[in-house]
């Protein structure tokens, strides 16, 4: 029988999925109910074997695991034990170094000596006989408990939470199509794609530009830049759709006819890069490197009629507000500058409102469409926040953290959202709710970070070019054809009324 | 009232003590930026302030807002002397004790200022623009500091000259190196009286 005995013993060991019973404690479990830091200086190793025997004392024949769980029902405090409150306020390699000196040989030779002080200098990065250094003492603060420092949480999340109630419509979680951007510059401070209302995408590819167009799927080339290291920085079209405003990395603000797919104009007025252009009517903004931003009059010769100073470095968003009256200009000095339509008093342009809250760029700027007065701006890796600004009162109304960089922000002209393009690490699209600033949707799929959004003419349709060199159409605000029909009857119905009243 | 006293101050140009005032005033708001900017403490408890013509963080918790407090005080009446050299934060893990980061604040004094009576000639504008640019650079460092997996504790110290008697309060210390470190120089800013260097050095990490 005893073989049988032999061979369970056997068994039991070697299974390994219960604790071995009557095993003296493991090295880790020593060190856990000792519950003392990691590096344990010459200093305080008297005290040390002292603990162990009280230790070990405790536990004469309990299996460990259940040992380990009394211990820590007693209360321990960060990186302390009950003979030394709290390690980190003591200076144990001072103390050691003070104790242990008195025993070293005080003086050397004079060439010794002189070796020893360059020694010191080098070590310590100055003169020790010159300077001394002090430290306030007291516990240094430390944040309470449970605290966990939130920018790891943003680093290491893989899915954010999402909103729980079902969303009322359905969203493709997948683009409609995705188009080939090769060469597509990953610089976050462009705008390399803008959607204009004849139904063509112009996209920027490095040196030139391309022309999608959405119904029939044709591609056309309009321009490529002779010089060679030049890239195209900027394009924007005009509300009518036939005329396209290219910026580029010479400084100069070009006008192109897409019919002819002829160059109009060649605008030069700024000295650096023009990284964002925006239309209102028959005037063009041009944002550039500098910080300044220039009105050109595109209908005459003399097409610079103003300048507009009020970023200290690159202007990364421009965006007139849809009624012409107020330009919401952001920079990569972290301002958000809101300018009038119309000079001041003495001639010059002053911004009405300069909003200071962000802590990164500001490339994301966007006006609310059924609202009047109403921007939202988000801000880049360093601020990571979407604000929503009442631009006559100067208030935030709200702001949400997005938790990753801003890229750009639209707003839809058939639901109550906005969307918002993100970078690391999911480089995802948002589409949040206003004014609830809830999460409607994520939209996954691009693999590096996204660099613009643009709408389509009706609103349906969101492209979005990112740094994985493709361009994704996002079919998110797809209006149900029921509440289309209401919709146009109720656009209807209003200018109808109108009409009636002024009878 | 304090308007009127900056724009006396604009006219009048920058004093020892102006100058001291100044330095110091930074020192606070630059040290509650770093201590937001790196999460050592929970976000929620810092309040925004206008100051430089940015929006800046400030603790609202009152023992660090206590010891701060402290610390800029006493930074004053030593630039005032022209005795510090040197301010610096350093962030280290609580459990470990291992130094992270290490933010270096050089200051360079200029000691004829003590002599002359005269202020200098430097506009209150001029200095509060430089100072914007470090404070606008310490918010970027995020974007490439590595991140601080475990809880840290900040500590402040002070490199002063060799023979100045050490008040009650504060004791003295080691340089707090760190062992593999990668260093990287922000912007400068003087007053023409104090010039102050800013560098933020890192532990490299172990894995490329």
């Amino acid at each position: 029988m005893a073989q049988f005995l032999f061979e369970a013993d056997l068994h039991g060991l070697l299974k390994l999925d219960t604790p071995i019973p009557n095993a003296p404690p493991a090295r880790w479990q020593r060190k856990d109910k000792e519950s003392g830091p990691g590096p344990s200086p010459a200093g305080v190793s008297p005290m040390k074997p002292a603990n162990r025997s009280h230790s070990s004392s405790k536990t004469p024949s309990k299996t460990p695991g259940k040992s380990g769980s009394k211990i820590q029902s007693t209360p321990t405090k960060a990186g302390g034990d009950r003979y030394i409150p709290n390690r980190s306020t003591m200076q144990m390699d001072m103390a050691n170094f003070l104790l242990t000196k008195e025993n070293d040989p005080a003086e050397g030779s004079p060439n010794k000596k002189e070796q020893q002080k360059a020694w010191a200098v080098n070590l310590n990065g100055f003169d020790v006989e010159e300077a001394k250094i002090l430290r306030l003492s007291g516990q240094p603060q430390n944040a309470p408990e449970g605290y966990q420092n939130n920018l790891k949480v943003l680093y290491s999340q893989k899915m954010t939470p999402g909103s729980s109630r079902k969303n009322s419509r359905y969203i493709p979680s997948m683009p409609d199509r995705i188009l080939d951007a090769p060469e597509i510059r990953n610089d976050y401070y462009l705008n390399l794609i803008d959607w204009s209302s004849q139904d063509f995408l112009a996209v920027a590819l490095d040196n030139s530009v391309y022309l999608w167009n959405h119904a029939s799927g044709e591609i056309i080339q309009l321009l490529q830049m002779e010089h060679p290291d030049a890239y195209i920085s900027s394009v924007s079209w005009i509300k009518e759709g036939n005329y396209l405003a290219v910026g580029t990395s010479t400084a100069e603000v070009q006008l192109w006819d897409i019919q002819q797919q002829k160059r109009l104009r060649n605008m030069t007025s700024h000295c650096a890069r023009v990284g964002t252009l925006s239309w209102n009517s028959y005037i063009l903004s041009s944002g550039a490197r500098t910080g300044h931003i220039h009105h050109h009059d595109v209908r005459v010769a003399e097409h610079h009629v103003a300048t507009l100073a009020g970023h200290t470095q690159e202007v990364c968003g421009l965006k007139w507000s849809l009624d012409g009256r107020y330009l919401a200009s952001g920079g990569n000095d972290n301002l958000v500058n809101v300018w009038p339509c119309t000079q001041g008093g003495g001639g010059d342009f002053a911004p009405v409102q300069t909003f200071t809250q962000h802590q990164g760029a500001v490339k994301a700027v966007a006006w609310c469409p059924w609202q009047m007065n109403v921007l939202a701006t988000g801000g880049g890796t360093s601020d990571r926040h979407i604000r929503i600004w009442n631009v006559c009162s100067g208030t935030c109304l709200s702001t949400v953290d997005a938790r990753s960089q801003v890229c750009s922000i639209l707003w839809s002209t058939n639901y109550k959202e906005f969307v918002s393009g993100h970078g690391f690490a999911q480089n995802q699209l948002v589409i949040w709710k206003y004014p609830t600033m809830t999460k409607v949707a994520e939209l996954q799929g691009h693999t590096a970070r996204i660099l613009n959004l643009t709408m389509s003419p009706d609103g349906t349709t969101v492209a979005s070019a990112a740094a994985d060199e493709t361009v994704r159409l996002w079919r998110c605000f797809e209006m149900d054809p029921i509440k289309k029909k209401e919709k146009e009857k109720a656009n209807s119905a209003k200018s109808s009324i109108i009409h009636q009243s002024i009878r | 009232m304090a308007a009127q006293g900056q724009l006396g101050r604009e006219h009048q140009g920058i004093t020892l003590r102006g100058s001291a005032e100044l330095v110091a005033e930074f020192f606070s708001y630059g040290i509650n930026s770093i201590l937001y900017q790196r999460g050592i403490y929970p976000p929620e408890t810092f309040t925004r302030v206008q100051k430089y013509g940015l929006t800046l963080l400030v603790t609202t918790d009152p023992d660090l807002a206590n010891y701060l407090n402290n610390v800029t005080e006493q930074m004053k009446e030593w630039l005032y002397k022209c005795i510090v050299q040197r301010l610096v934060v350093v962030i280290s893990s609580i459990e470990s004790g291992e130094v992270l980061e290490r933010w270096q604040f050089d200051i360079e004094c200029d000691k004829t200022a003590k002599d002359d009576n005269g202020p200098r000639e430097k506009s209150q504008k001029a200095i509060q623009d430089e100072i914007r640019s470090v404070i606008r650079q310490i918010t970027a460092t995020v974007t490439f500091l590595p991140l601080l997996e475990s809880a840290c504790a900040f500590d402040l110290l002070i490199y002063t000259d060799k023979d100045l008697a050490v008040p009650e309060k504060w004791e003295e210390s080691g340089p707090q190196f760190i062992a593999n470190s990668e260093e990287v120089r922000l912007r400068s800013f003087t007053t023409t009286i104090h010039k102050v260097n800013t560098m933020v050095a890192y532990k490299k990490d172990s894995v490329p």
